[in-house]
């Protein structure tokens, strides 16, 4: 038997290299982009797009001049340099007028103050974002309002503290009628307590706390707000304030309540049935016609408020979906263990149903900074619009026309996608379930 | 703030009539502060530059009736406002006067209750042309592509003319002045409209100014004025004559340099009224005796004002044309004092 075998392979082959055309580059661009004659065809289109598109930006991005005293003076430098005909980007511009993009007409030598206030809002906003942080670093968020609106606007350190003793009394109010009153009423009710407060003592308070101990800096006039500051200012206070507000609201909304539910349902369909330029103009022009003439009832808190609404108005809506997408037993095991409705919602609905609701609450964040720019139309300096028009309007400037654009589109791009890749960090990190 | 905010919501329904008409000039001179509407952004009326200071022909009025009535030119709040905001923030009194090259209309100045104070410049709609396009005057368009900001009220003016001279035409609508300057270079359009002294800006800016002519025609009349609101008319004279008192003192020959001086030699006895030496011109308006001189020589007269912001050493090179004075065959004439 065994002089019958001839040959036997005690050891495996080693594998055969691919034949050529199914390996590399080469069955990549096949799979990928030339699969069929539809692709094929796909494909060169979109390459002639970018070809063509190369052809037409490249050369203009790459005869950039940066250092001009006017649009003519680069127009000059492009043909010296590049030859008659030859066009280019005018940088000079945002070189020149950079600070106005980011800051509006916020006094120079004050910058420190904007500057110091986007510091301490990442620290206040990082305990909120990474839970790993020693969770101490809250106070930091919770008097972040104050020293924020302290350190923007300026005047007397006593305001913003004594409107923050306002959220103190509504605490307090809380706390001690809660045992006995239960959430929502004692709530109202300190919720009442704190109006009452800003109402009436917050000025006679300011007054004789400033007397006594006199700490101010300069005061700033919402006016010079502009800019990319501007549209933090109102992106940040709105998204903030509208979380919150979005949550109720939804939890309005599927209340059993009669009043409560007529009431989410009422405001929410109203602030999403109309276009937020119409509350832009409700702010700047309608408000107007309210107040007596001398009120000083500051338009960027106006443009807030309302901005907020509309924000909320969404937030809620995603968040009902969110709501919606929790199995009934989640609730059911809640009453089981015996939770009361607030409970509940803080400890086994809202956790769950804010996860789902993740993606949708952050376009919905992005969407609300973007829809920043539209402050143009009541006259504030946005970055896109209301700058623009400004640097347009120098004589030097005139005429410039994709320069701002794609300064202020770069600056919105890279603080949008900072959000969306947050996002999708904090999905990864919450998901526990194992599709 | 908050309080202000609070309280500003009770009393809504209550104060909501009858603050408008109280007297502007206590309130400025209470606030020692004016508060003027001006235009976001247009070149050489009214913009901030690089250090956030307003410039402009517009601006330069703010500043005159600031010097007039608190002495100091620079107490000035600015308010930009939008074309949709302008009438709005004026009528809730949000701004004291608004300069904001707004044409002086029966609409405007009968429905929407304002008091069109004074004409500070004459302007009119206009068309600008490829020189290459071998047209020399706006009757020959017929046929042309024109680009036109939309919404305008230079829209309906054109489809006047050209109904008019029995011409057809393609609008091309854009949104605003920069967009159309750029459909224009880029040959979107044969012919670009809008009110002259913006033709004369956007041609001074662009790459190839001498291929490009502004057509003789103005077709339609933009008399561009300060306003006030209806009902005050204290503050209504205050800005009107402080505006007369920089037309007259070019037509006397008043400037910046010379103002002290004519102030102390001059024997023109309207001058001297004017610039508070003799008469009580100042008191009768609720002023002191010298508020135009220190208008006049805060801003300089009106030639100086147009010199400095548009006039033809400018970039933007405007000529005074109807805005020249009555005696140099225009129509800025300021009645007399006395």
């Amino acid at each position: 038997m065994q002089e019958q075998l001839v040959f036997v392979r005690n050891q495996m082959l080693p594998p055969e290299a691919p034949p050529p055309g199914q390996k590399g580059i080469a069955r990549w661009m096949r799979e990928n982009l030339f699969s069929g004659p539809m692709n094929s065809a796909l494909t060169l289109l979109g390459l002639l797009a970018v070809v063509w598109l190369a052809l037409h930006v490249l050369p203009w991005l790459m005869h950039s001049v940066w250092n001009a005293n006017s649009l003519n003076e680069c127009r000059q430098i492009i043909q010296d340099r590049w030859g008659e005909g030859a066009t280019g980007a005018c940088w000079a511009m945002v070189r020149e007028r950079w600070h106005q993009y980011l800051y509006g007409f916020y006094p120079q030598d004050m910058y420190w103050r904007p500057n110091l206030a986007l510091l301490l809002l990442f620290a206040a906003l990082a305990p909120v974002l990474f839970s790993s942080l020693p969770r101490k670093m809250l106070w930091i968020t919770a008097l972040y309002p104050a020293t924020g609106f302290w350190l923007l606007w300026g005047g007397t350190i006593w305001a913003p503290v004594v409107a923050m003793m306002g959220f103190v009394v509504l605490w307090l109010v809380f706390t001690v009628l809660q045992p006995r009153l239960g959430v929502p009423v004692s709530a109202g009710i300190g919720v009442v307590a704190a109006a009452v407060w800003w109402m009436v003592l917050q000025a006679p308070m300011t007054d004789a706390l400033q007397s006594l101990a006199p700490l101010r800096i300069r005061a700033v006039d919402s006016r010079d707000f502009g800019g990319f500051l501007l549209s933090f200012v109102i992106g940040v206070t709105a998204i903030s304030a509208s979380l919150p507000m979005g949550i109720l609201l939804a939890l309005g909304r599927k209340s059993d309540m009669l009043l409560v539910r007529t009431l989410s349902v009422g405001f929410i369909e109203f602030i999403r049935g109309v276009p937020l330029i119409t509350l832009l103009f409700t702010a700047s022009l309608l408000l107007q016609y309210f107040l007596p003439p001398e009120t000083n009832f500051d338009i960027i808190l106006r443009v807030i408020i309302l901005v907020t609404f509309f924000a909320a108005a969404y937030i809620a809506e995603v968040i009902r979906g969110g709501l919606a997408a929790l199995p009934r037993g989640q609730y059911e095991a809640a009453d089981a263990l015996g939770l009361d409705y607030w409970q509940a919602q803080r400890l086994i609905i809202m956790p769950q149903a804010l996860k789902i609701s993740i993606p949708g609450i952050v376009s919905s964040f992005i969407g609300l900074f973007k829809d920043t720019t539209l402050v143009a139309f009541v006259g504030l300096n946005d970055p896109l619009k209301g700058i623009t028009q400004i640097v347009r309007a120098d004589i030097n400037w005139k005429g410039i026309y994709w320069e701002p654009y794609i300064f202020a589109g770069a600056l919105f791009f890279l603080i949008c996608f900072g959000m969306s890749r947050y996002s999708m960090w904090l999905e990864r990190k919450l998901k526990t379930d194992h599709r | 703030m908050k309080k202000s905010v609070f309280l500003g919501t009770l009393s809504a329904a209550a104060l909501i009539a009858g603050i408008a008409g109280a007297a502007t000039l206590d309130d400025v001179k209470g606030r020692g502060e004016l508060i003027c509407g001006v235009n976001t952004g247009l070149t050489g009326f009214g913009a901030p530059d690089a250090n956030g200071n307003y410039q402009g022909f517009d601006v330069a009025m703010c500043k005159a009736l600031a010097a007039a009535v608190l002495g100091d030119a620079s107490k000035v709040k600015y308010i930009p406002t939008t074309g949709e905001t302008r009438f709005t923030a004026l009528a809730s009194g949000e701004v004291d006067v608004l300069v904001r090259n707004s044409t002086w209309t029966f609409m405007r100045d009968v429905d929407l209750k304002f008091d069109f104070v004074a004409v500070n410049y004459y302007d009119g709609q206009g068309f600008m042309v490829k020189k290459d396009l071998g047209v020399s005057s706006a009757k020959e368009l017929d046929g042309a592509t024109v680009c036109i900001q939309t919404g305008t009220t230079t829209e309906l003016n054109l489809a006047d003319f050209f109904k008019a001279n029995n011409m057809s035409y393609t609008p091309v609508t854009v949104a605003d002045d920069s967009e159309g300057q750029r459909q224009y270079l880029a040959g979107a359009c044969d012919a670009y409209t809008t009110d002259a002294s913006g033709l004369a800006a956007s041609r001074a800016s662009m790459p190839d100014a001498e291929n490009h002519i502004i057509l003789p025609e103005i077709i339609s009349k933009e008399p561009l004025g300060p306003l006030v609101r209806h009902g005050d008319n204290q503050w209504g004279d205050v800005v009107r004559w402080t505006y007369y008192a920089l037309v007259a003192a070019e037509e006397y020959g008043v400037n910046k340099a010379n103002i002290e001086e004519v102030a102390s030699t001059t024997q023109n006895p309207e001058v001297k009224r004017l610039l508070g030496v003799e008469g009580e011109l100042g008191e009768k308006l609720g002023l002191d005796k010298e508020w135009a001189k220190r208008a006049i020589a805060a801003v300089g007269n009106y030639g100086e004002i147009f010199e400095a912001n548009i006039g033809s050493g400018t970039p933007i090179g405007l000529a005074r044309g109807l805005n020249a004075l009555w005696t140099q065959g225009g129509l800025q004439y300021a009645p007399p004092f006395r």
